[in-house]
């Protein structure tokens, strides 16, 4: 019983994640900007990233692993364009929100969501 | 920052900004440097020719090189001279950077505290004018002094693009000139190790024409100056711009209050207000700032509230708190009323 509860948790684990062919392609260069851009709004006050060595911030959640799994915020289907528009303007992405809207443009925040589903951590 | 380099352009760009002078001052603070390092060239030269004469020269030679009168040249009278004209050099221009006061000088009184940057813009009679803190408004092509002080230990005052260092030392004022001969913004830091934070206790300098300085010292909001090569904040990427929230930002409401009922104004002065705390930086101008926590962070409401939410996981040690216990809508109308231009 033990063995098959353990097995359906496992099989129900492996299903959180998306198969290879669902998750998102995003050119490099898209990625590296998002990066940058990350670090020159200071997201790193309150989110600790992987690439971005300090500060490394305990106000908001760890993104070290931030794989585009799950909801966004808990909240949100995770999409590319609901990232997006959730890191440049949590609060109306998502009422309620404790993060506030970020000084991005529309561009910058698709650089961004495209730098977090490149953070893996497998 | 990923690697290194990449922190290193951050900080200082290339050329580093010693080797980069921005204004007389600094530009006599590298001519010196180049002389004495194109001095130390020719010494090592002289020595390293003499050595090979002596290994591997002709007879004739090595005679000459162990007389007494090469000794007597080489030795006594060219090291004399050559040292003490550089040492006559290195004082006069020290001299010069320190001189007193004439009273023409636009003066600004920076005090240097445990990790922070107090900063008061005087006026011809030493009255002051402005109160702000952590970053440093000039006019462009006009000298400026600088009165350092210190409120705790030894800090030393730093912007290697406009000036030399000057040590900023409790119970003492040292004076030192800047002059920025174009607008733009330069990286300071504290050059003495003070403890704690240290290496995050920076600060920016923006130097602005005439018109946009009398501005800012009439407490406007204006753009800093950039400049065209990388933007020397420490710590920061070279796209930092102060820039408002892209959506609706939360109106301040009962921001003021929270911020006296929950302790702030024990360290905290805003102007116009019951805060009145002098022990931590004036958050009266703290709306127009590019960085917060001393050159640590940019300045925007995501960083506002990041950085008063957990101050201490972005510069450890540094004397403020972090606020952790306040609910994030506390926080959120807290940032929203600091950043209020006032």
């Amino acid at each position: 019983m033990k063995l098959a509860i353990a097995v359906l948790l496992a099989a129900a684990a492996a299903g959180c994640k998306p198969p290879p062919e669902g998750r998102h392609d995003f050119e490099p260069a898209a990625i590296e900007r998002g990066r940058t851009v990350v670090a020159a709004a200071g997201c790193a006050a309150c989110h600790a990233f992987p690439d971005i060595d300090w500060p490394k911030g305990r106000a908001g959640p760890d993104l070290t692993a931030f794989d585009g799994r799950g909801p966004i915020a808990g909240a949100l289907p995770n999409t590319p364009a609901n990232l997006a528009a959730f890191v440049r303007n949590a609060p109306v992405a998502k009422p309620g929100s404790t993060m506030p809207a970020m000084p991005i443009s529309r561009s910058e925040a698709r650089d961004v969501a495209a730098y977090l589903y490149g953070i893996s951590d497998d | 920052m990923t690697d290194a380099s990449t922190a290193f352009d951050a900080w200082w760009g290339w050329p580093p900004p010693v080797l980069d002078p921005a204004g007389p001052y600094a530009e006599s603070v590298t001519v010196l440097a180049w002389a004495l390092f194109a001095m130390g060239a020719i010494v090592t030269a002289i020595v390293a020719a003499a050595l090979y004469v002596a290994l591997a020269g002709p007879a004739k030679w090595k005679a000459k090189l162990g007389g007494e009168k090469l000794i007597w040249i080489m030795g006594v009278a060219f090291p004399g001279v050559v040292l003490t004209g550089l040492l006559v050099w290195g004082l006069t221009l020290t001299a010069s950077l320190t001189d007193p006061i004439r009273g023409d000088e636009q003066r600004i009184r920076v005090t240097g505290h445990m990790w922070w940057w107090d900063v008061e813009y005087l006026d011809a009679a030493g009255r002051v004018v402005l109160r702000d803190a952590n970053e440093l408004h000039l006019p462009v092509g006009r000298p400026v002094v600088l009165e350092l002080k210190s409120a705790d230990v030894i800090h030393s005052f730093w912007v290697p693009n406009l000036s030399g260092k000057e040590d900023m030392i409790p119970g003492r004022t040292n004076l030192l000139k800047v002059q920025a001969d174009k607008a733009g913004r330069y990286g300071g830091v504290c050059a003495e190790f003070c403890g704690g934070p240290h290496a995050l206790m920076g600060f920016v300098v923006a130097a602005h024409d005439d018109a946009d300085y009398r501005r800012f010292l009439g407490g406007e909001r204006i753009g800093a100056p950039l400049l065209t090569e990388q933007q020397k904040v420490p710590g920061s990427l070279p796209a930092l711009e102060r820039r408002t929230a892209a959506g609706p930002v939360p109106a301040a409401a009962n921001g003021g209050a929270l911020f006296l009922a929950n302790g702030c104004a024990a360290c905290h002065r805003v102007e116009g207000t019951a805060a009145n705390g002098l022990s931590g930086p004036d958050l009266t101008h703290v709306s127009r700032r590019l960085t917060l926590g001393a050159g640590v962070l940019p300045n925007n409401r995501g960083t506002l509230q990041g950085w008063i939410t957990d101050s201490q996981a972005v510069k450890p040690g540094n004397r403020m708190p972090s606020y952790d216990m306040l609910s994030a809508q506390e926080v959120e109308a807290i940032a929203a009323w600091l950043d209020t231009p006032r």
